[in-house]
């Protein structure tokens, strides 16, 4: 068992026909993901790498019966085109894509929040993984082995890093979803650490945040509420300057709002396992699991 | 992006929000000049720099007459203004704004901001004008009033009377307060702004209601389509090694320690600070190559770490995923023929082709410090800027 995606998740790749959706497609079909088709618009009709492409994702959709969509159109246009996989039917939108205006995305969130059965993960985020099934993103595949741990991060790299950790340490992963490093995002953290403790396959969890915003507050409280499962948490940006945007837009630290402090004392306070440095977040897992 | 007082209050002139009238002036003279044309007994001088405390800092003063507005404008232009945004060293001013005077009534408090709990864009008002938005929050949050704003549909007028008649502001310049409230929304969300604050929004004598300060951020995604933002960036109010970091693509802050760090991705790049400061080091930078640095990009992040005279050591911390690790250490081994380096450099390769790209580094006959782990890297660049043996 897994969350959100698994060997049956069928999926369609929005821009493909770019250099990056190309590249990882490719990928991601060498992962063994069961990437059915690729939309851009205006080249409908047309293949790539044996892939077919169509005009639009409702199309796409009807005749591939994809469940999935991966996106890599250009922030100009990635708005436009998770509400196009939205009201195309497709249940679950992955969003690549860096640099999407905020305000695009509030009305995105908006509108998603009608729409109903849709779930967005991103923008700004590495994808989702269930290892050995399929894995829908950037993230590179093979540092993942299938396992029993939940992972959920704000951060790419700094994910890829603990899941190596926990991989060498033989924990395998049920499912790795970054959620992205965007103000405004739409799959969160209270979203994942809720089917990962309803996932019976998932026996403890990571959780990856960062300075900015109050999603790892929220994330406190609602462990302490119900999460039963084991979780090792590490906060990125201790050493951070406030005012300052880290890389990622949103993380800063504003109007005295979104430390790193503040996150770890809400975490500790629920009964997680702060890792106090980004290198032992393998080790405390390992620990909380019972495999020293 | 931030810009300045003056072109904020541009803006909101343009969108029906009432300002006080007012000049640029870039020299005593043209300040002198400004207020004889205003023709008001009493005037203001305004430092227009991006740090907020300019007042307490003594960046914004009245004036009484010609040669006093030219005397206080060379004070201020002579010297950087210091204020609790600024850090000691202070900020230069270069551009004034010279203004009329009013006759306050009361001062407000207006601001828009991003909810990124709510997902949209919020509004609030306090009658504690004047002060720190967020010492007030702090001290009296009950002061705050707050109405959520629909990204699609904007703010309704009835929230726009809610909150002017909430803090205070009187029936009678109830219409006027509506306009400003609704017309700062509007701006707000067509503009793509990330922060809009009216602080204070005054109350006159004579009933008018209008923005005696004004500060605006912009969302820097949303710059390519908002031609008449651009232009008011102002590259001598930012970090010049942030300016160039960001011609390449890299993502770079200034910090204040000797540990110049080069990390692919956000998320890493905290965390390999974090990892410095627990074995007792201090990081010189925050520096995020990208998920796919060319060996251009990693070159020219050695530059600008190498250009801060307070790095004793650096530490190259890279989880190659998609981007390999081979390709990164020929990026690192062509940086470190170009660039003169003379500190110490630790070097954790971890992920796709390791191995290859540790061969490389090794084979380069070049002095980097391999190191095995991100703790071990972290270890050996702290004793390394300290002089010790890595």
């Amino acid at each position: 068992m897994s969350i959100l995606i698994n060997g049956e998740t069928r999926v369609i790749c929005q821009g493909i026909t770019g250099s990056v959706g190309r590249f990882h497609t490719q990928q991601m079909v060498e992962y063994g993901t069961r990437l059915v088709g690729g939309v851009t618009p205006g080249k409908g009709g047309t293949e790539v790498d044996g892939i077919p492409v169509f005009d639009t994702v409702l199309s796409a959709r009807q005749q591939t019966g994809a469940n999935a969509s991966v996106i890599y159109v250009p922030p100009p246009f990635a708005a436009d085109a998770i509400l196009e996989a939205a009201d195309a039917g497709i249940a679950l939108i992955v969003c690549i894509t860096e640099g999407i205006p905020v305000v695009d995305m509030m009305r995105v969130r908006q509108r998603l929040e009608r729409a109903g059965e849709v779930r967005l993960v991103g923008p700004n985020c590495p994808g989702v993984i269930t290892p050995g099934e399929c894995k829908i993103g950037i993230m590179p595949g093979y540092i993942h082995r299938p396992g029993n741990v939940g992972v959920v991060s704000r951060s790419g790299t700094l994910t890829y890093e603990a899941v190596w950790q926990l991989s060498s340490m033989e924990l395998g992963q049920s499912t790795c979803v970054g959620i992205g490093g965007d103000p405004i995002n739409g799959t969160n953290f209270v979203d994942c650490l809720g089917l990962f403790q309803d996932d019976p396959a998932t026996e403890g969890i990571v959780m990856i945040g960062e300075i900015g915003g109050t999603a790892e507050e929220e994330a406190a409280r609602f462990i302490q509420k119900s999460v039963t499962k084991p979780v090792v948490a590490f906060i990125a940006g201790q050493t951070a300057p406030p005012g300052k945007r880290m890389g990622h837009a949103g993380a800063i630290i504003s109007g005295g709002t979104g430390t790193a402090a503040d996150k770890i004392a809400a975490l500790s306070a629920a009964g997680v396992i702060v890792a106090e440095s980004p290198a032992v977040i393998g080790a405390r897992m390992a620990e909380v699991m019972g495999r020293r | 992006m931030k810009i300045h007082e003056y072109q904020a209050k541009e803006l909101l002139r343009k969108s029906g929000i009432p300002v006080p009238r007012g000049q640029v002036a870039h020299t005593p003279e043209a300040a002198r000049n400004a207020y004889e044309q205003l023709g008001s007994k009493i005037a203001v001088i305004k430092a227009q720099i991006h740090a907020g405390g300019r007042g307490k800092g003594g960046g914004v003063q009245l004036v009484h007459s010609a040669a006093q507005a030219e005397e206080v404008a060379r004070a201020i232009l002579s010297r950087p203004l210091v204020t609790h945004q600024t850090g000691p060293e202070g900020q230069p001013v270069r551009v004034l704004l010279v203004e009329e005077g009013c006759d306050i009534e009361r001062e407000f408090y207006l601001g828009l901001a991003v909810d990124r709990e709510l997902g949209c864009p919020v509004l609030m008002g306090s009658s504690e004008g004047g002060m720190e938005i967020e010492q007030v929050a702090a001290d009296s949050p009950e002061k705050i009033l707050k109405e959520p704003i629909d990204p699609s549909l904007g703010l309704f007028a009835y929230q726009a009377r809610r909150l002017a008649l909430g803090i205070g502001l009187p029936a009678k310049s109830l219409g006027a307060a509506v306009k400003v409230i609704s017309g700062l929304s509007r701006l707000f969300i067509e503009k793509d702004c990330s922060l809009a604050e009216i602080n204070p929004l005054v109350l006159t004598k004579d009933g008018k209601v209008m923005a005696l300060d004004a500060k605006m951020n912009f969302d820097s995604n949303a710059l390519y389509r908002q031609p008449e933002i651009g232009p008011y960036r102002d590259l001598s109010e930012e970090d010049p090694r942030e300016v160039e970091a960001s011609k390449y693509g890299l993502s770079y802050i200034a910090l204040d320690g000797t540990i110049g760090c080069m990390v692919n991705g956000a998320g890493l790049a905290m965390g390999t600070m974090d990892i410095i400061k627990l074995h007792g080091g201090m990081p010189a930078n925050f520096l995020d190559v990208g998920g796919g640095a060319t060996t251009e990009q990693v070159r020219e992040a050695f530059r600008i770490i190498l250009q801060d005279e307070s790095v004793k050591a650096i530490l190259v911390n890279i989880f190659g995923g998609i981007m390999k690790c081979d390709v990164i250490a020929e990026g690192i081994i062509e940086a470190a023929r170009t660039c003169k380096i003379e500190v110490p450099v630790i070097v954790r390769l971890e992920g796709t082709n390791v191995e290859r790209g540790r061969t490389l580094l090794e084979e380069s006959g070049l002095a980097l410090i391999p190191a095995a782990s991100m703790e071990d890297a972290a270890q050996k660049a702290v004793r390394a800027s300290e002089g010790q043996a890595a």
